[in-house]
């Protein structure tokens, strides 16, 4: 799973079918303490995240396909929780 | 899901079966500001709607295939969606 930063909202009308009504959120990739790791990532919510919120997605077929119980989803990168706290070490 | 902007069609000759009639897009991936990251690739259309000048989300991996009508067939990157906005901290990158 990958840690990151909620940091915006993608708008679209004319997409696949699977994709109608659902949000899609642009989430920029960050390290264990924070820091931008400069990747991003467009992925769908599962767990009504919001903007500033840290989340824990995945970016694997099998399991997004499972969240959102469809066999035949074309999608791989989904929101799957909201973090409190990261502590590094002890 | 990544960003990226279309800026060219590409017209196969010959295709695998099964990829008949897949519309082929060349796509500028894009990092999260909306500036171009790396090479171009051909994506497969899943819309059939999106063109030249336009950004656009794609998939990438198996999971591309599955967007076309067809899904066992082998195709890497396919376009989801057409974007008519990103809204972002920090200002707007431009559809």
């Amino acid at each position: 799973m990958i840690l990151g930063i909620v940091r915006g909202t993608v708008y679209s009308t004319i997409n696949h079918p699977f994709y109608d009504n659902r949000k899609l959120l642009l989430v920029d990739r960050i390290r264990p303490d924070g820091s931008d790791e400069g990747g991003y990532l467009i992925a769908v919510d599962s767990v009504d995240a919001g903007v500033g919120e840290t989340v824990l997605m995945i970016d694997e077929g099998n399991s997004a396909r499972q969240v959102v119980d469809d066999p035949e989803a074309p999608l791989r990168s989904v929101i799957i929780g909201i973090v409190d706290d990261i502590r590094v070490g002890s | 899901m990544l960003l990226g902007r279309v800026i060219g069609t590409v017209v196969p000759c010959v295709v695998y079966e099964g990829l008949e009639g897949v519309p082929m897009l060349l796509v500028q991936p894009l990092d999260k500001r909306g500036t171009p990251a790396g090479g171009a690739i051909v994506a497969a259309d899943s819309t059939g709607m999106a063109g030249p000048g336009e950004l656009i989300y794609y998939e990438a991996s198996r999971e591309a295939a599955l967007a076309l009508r067809k899904t066992f067939v082998p195709v890497d990157h396919a376009i989801v969606g057409i974007v008519d906005g990103v809204q972002r901290d920090g200002g707007e990158i431009e559809p």
